[in-house]
């Protein structure tokens, strides 16, 4: 029978199943981080229970770290606490252990392609849900709760119930000055919050194999925000590529048979989907967000929707709360609104691809006097290529704060917040209400984008700058 | 674990689509290392006006309501983060049951490994219920899981679908984990045969 990319990965790991269709599947990564584990290793010290498989297990901190002066150490006790508490557990339990000071220190979905943790074929998961992100490799990746994390600590399997089958062909050539968060953005923007429930969606199409592997993981990273337990992308010899030479990726003749096999990695001819999605985003403008969940996408030249012409209730009053929320008054353009912070980063667009795109836009201008605009790379490694590629100071002359790797203001755990009623231009990947901290307001986008609202101090189509 | 069987409470109406888990539990509370105490901040920017005091309007501030064990929500509850927080919110607050036209994958999981039911009816009698729910404490909902059945206060009753294993789970209170490791010989199994996969390889950190 013909099988999807996912049908693939999915037999591959199946390891018993019960007979009312709920798998045993095994696991072949695990990525910890310091919020979602405490209670997992509590749980195992409590039921006397090891880590199965140290050796398929890797653990960072990045969602409290603070982003400047990391020599200092953590301020914030609580911060300090949960980092405090996973080096504890790691040591404890025998887990492998990227340390805050080391460079390879990171966000965990952006370590974990860049270090050749998470592997095409693999079935990767980590108490996050952008853990999709991996998906860009082929990989079956997705985020677990806490009580999942220590499962799969003792077990090294997970019980699932298989996902639906879901392909988004994206066909015709990007334009210039739109990338593959535009793409992302689009997506969401046309299926909703809810359109991939209960689906893997598999992401296909000229425009997706176009995309670096950078623009893949953007891609797939924002699945779940269009409801999907996963997204992935079919391996290929741009994959193969990015593979090749990463510290803990295979190498020699294992690489070439792991290729071999890679190459097995695509939906068959045929292969059924329970829900396709095509579109073309060959004319496609910059996207950006007007509300307070990230299905609220209008392109840049576009204007905030007027709730009245919203015809169902529970949508319309959704509309008038976030119009309500961020400040933003019906049928008003999206370009001119003033913003006061820009922020560069998340897994989502914190890579060395992503500062390039950045800088290129701020290249020998300013910041807008009245704007904070800060990037944040995606791992210390990233940070140390930017500042070798002269990126680092393109920023830092036109006005950015160049900070340390982590998830910083994406989700506000460490100082890196927006003050109440702040309006942010941000290419992470949620805004809903306080998100970047308590009643400040985002609006998401691509780096470029981003970094040329920082400029102008107000939202602006990138393409007018380039 | 605790177990679930029948449950007769109050029921809260939250008449909002897309309650994400920001709004559940804001990203700023899940510095906490331990599993309970973060009932005290369930919806906090809801519950909560910016000077801190409570919110009288808000649903769980009302006396009738404080000590509601179920929730009837919106569809799509829970979309958002994968934490496990924003169940634990829920359960530290006392809600055991959640009743919604539709959740979000990962919330849902979630919940059954916390013991929280979540039960998926449709939209009308989602509205059913929502109606009966404001009508505060005269309004007492029976969730009888082994039934998988749930009774409104005028005695109309409405069933739901439920996977057998994970009714099986909730009944007895039983650990996933526990459940797991009486099939330690298969997964040792697997490993033996997957050990050797050139695209499997082991991590040793330097
Ligand atoms: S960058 Fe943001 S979305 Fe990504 S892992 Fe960190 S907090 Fe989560």
């Amino acid at each position: 029978m013909a099988s999807t990319l996912f049908d693939k990965i999915w037999a591959a790991h199946v390891v018993d199943s019960m007979p009312d269709g709920t798998v045993m599947l095994y696991i072949d990564r695990h990525l910890v981080h310091e919020v979602t584990s405490p209670q997992a290793f509590d749980g195992l010290r409590l039921s006397g229970r090891s880590v199965r498989r140290v050796d398929a297990t890797v653990a960072v901190a990045d969602h409290n770290v603070p982003t400047e002066n990391r020599a200092a150490g953590i301020a914030e006790p609580e911060s300090a606490l949960q980092v405090s508490t996973l080096e504890r557990n790691v040591r404890e339990f025998g887990v492998p252990y990227i340390p805050v000071t080391d460079w390879r220190q990171g966000i965990v979905h952006v370590i974990g392609p860049e270090q050749g943790f998470s592997l095409p074929g693999m079935t990767i998961v980590c108490g996050d849900s952008h853990t999709s992100t991996h998906g860009a490799l082929g990989a079956l990746a997705f985020g677990i709760g806490t009580s999942e994390v220590e499962h799969v600590l003792a077990t090294q399997t997970l019980l699932q119930k298989p996902a639906k089958n879901m392909l988004v062909r994206v066909d015709g050539r990007l334009p210039a000055g739109c990338s593959a968060k535009d793409i992302i953005l689009a997506i969401i923007g046309l299926i909703g919050t809810a359109g991939g429930t209960g689906h893997v969606i598999e992401y296909a199409g000229e425009a997706i194999r176009a995309l670096d592997m950078a623009g893949r993981m953007t891609v797939c990273n924002m699945s779940i925000e269009a409801g999907a337990r996963a997204g992935l992308i079919a391996p290929d010899d741009e994959t193969f590529e990015y593979i090749r030479n990463r510290p803990h990726a295979p190498k020699g003749d294992a690489l070439d048979h792991a290729i071999e096999y890679w190459r097995t990695l695509v939906s068959d001819g045929g292969a059924h989907y329970d829900k396709i999605v095509v579109l073309d985003v060959g004319a496609l403008p910059p996207q950006v967000t007007w509300g307070t969940s990230p299905e609220t996408v209008v392109p840049i030249t576009g204007r905030v929707p007027d709730p009245a012409d919203i015809q169902d209730d529970d949508k319309r009053a959704q509309a008038i709360r976030m119009l309500e929320y961020m400040d933003l008054t019906p049928g008003q353009p999206l370009a001119g609104t003033k913003i006061d912070v820009a922020f560069i980063g998340s897994c989502t667009n914190s890579r060395i691809e992503d500062l390039r795109a950045a800088a290129a836009v701020a290249r020998g201008r300013r910041v807008a006097s009245h704007v904070r605009a800060m990037i944040v790379p995606g791992s210390g490694l990233v940070k140390l290529q930017a500042e070798a590629e002269g990126l680092a100071k393109i920023f830092t002359d036109a006005g950015f704060e160049w900070r340390e790797a982590g998830c910083s203001m994406c989700l506000g755990m460490n100082p890196d917040r927006l003050r109440p009623g702040e309006r942010c231009a941000s290419t992470s990947n949620r805004n809903f209400e306080g998100r970047q901290g308590p009643n400040g307001r985002t609006h998401l986008l691509s780096p470029a984008m981003a970094a040329a609202a920082a400029i102008r101090g107000a939202l602006v189509d990138v393409r007018e700058m380039l | 674990m605790e177990k679930f069987d029948i449950l007769e409470a109050v029921a809260a109406p939250l008449p909002m689509a897309n309650v994400d888990t920001d709004k559940i539990i804001p990203a700023r509370f899940l510095k906490t290392i331990r599993r309970s105490g973060l009932g005290a901040h369930l919806f906090e920017d809801l519950r909560y006006q910016v000077d801190g005091k409570e919110n009288p309007d808000f649903i769980l501030n009302k006396p009738q309501y404080r000590n509601a064990k179920i929730l009837i929500a919106g569809r799509n509850f829970g979309c958002g983060s994968s934490r496990e927080h924003a169940p634990w919110a829920l359960l530290d607050f006392g809600i055991k049951c959640l009743i919604a036209p539709s959740f979000a994958d990962i919330f849902f999981n979630n919940c059954f490994k916390n013991g929280i039911l979540p039960v998926t009816l449709t939209e009308i009698e989602c509205k059913a219920l929502m109606t009966d729910a404001e009508s505060g404490s005269n309004a007492r909902i029976i969730v009888d899981l082994k039934a998988q059945a749930i009774s409104r206060p005028d005695g109309t009753v409405y069933t739901f679908e439920i996977d057998t294993f994970r009714k099986r789970c909730l009944l007895g209170g039983l650990d996933d984990i526990g459940l797991t490791l009486e099939h330690g010989v298969a997964i040792t199994e697997y490993e033996a045969k997957s050990y050797a996969d050139p695209w499997r390889p082991r991590i040793e950190l330097i």
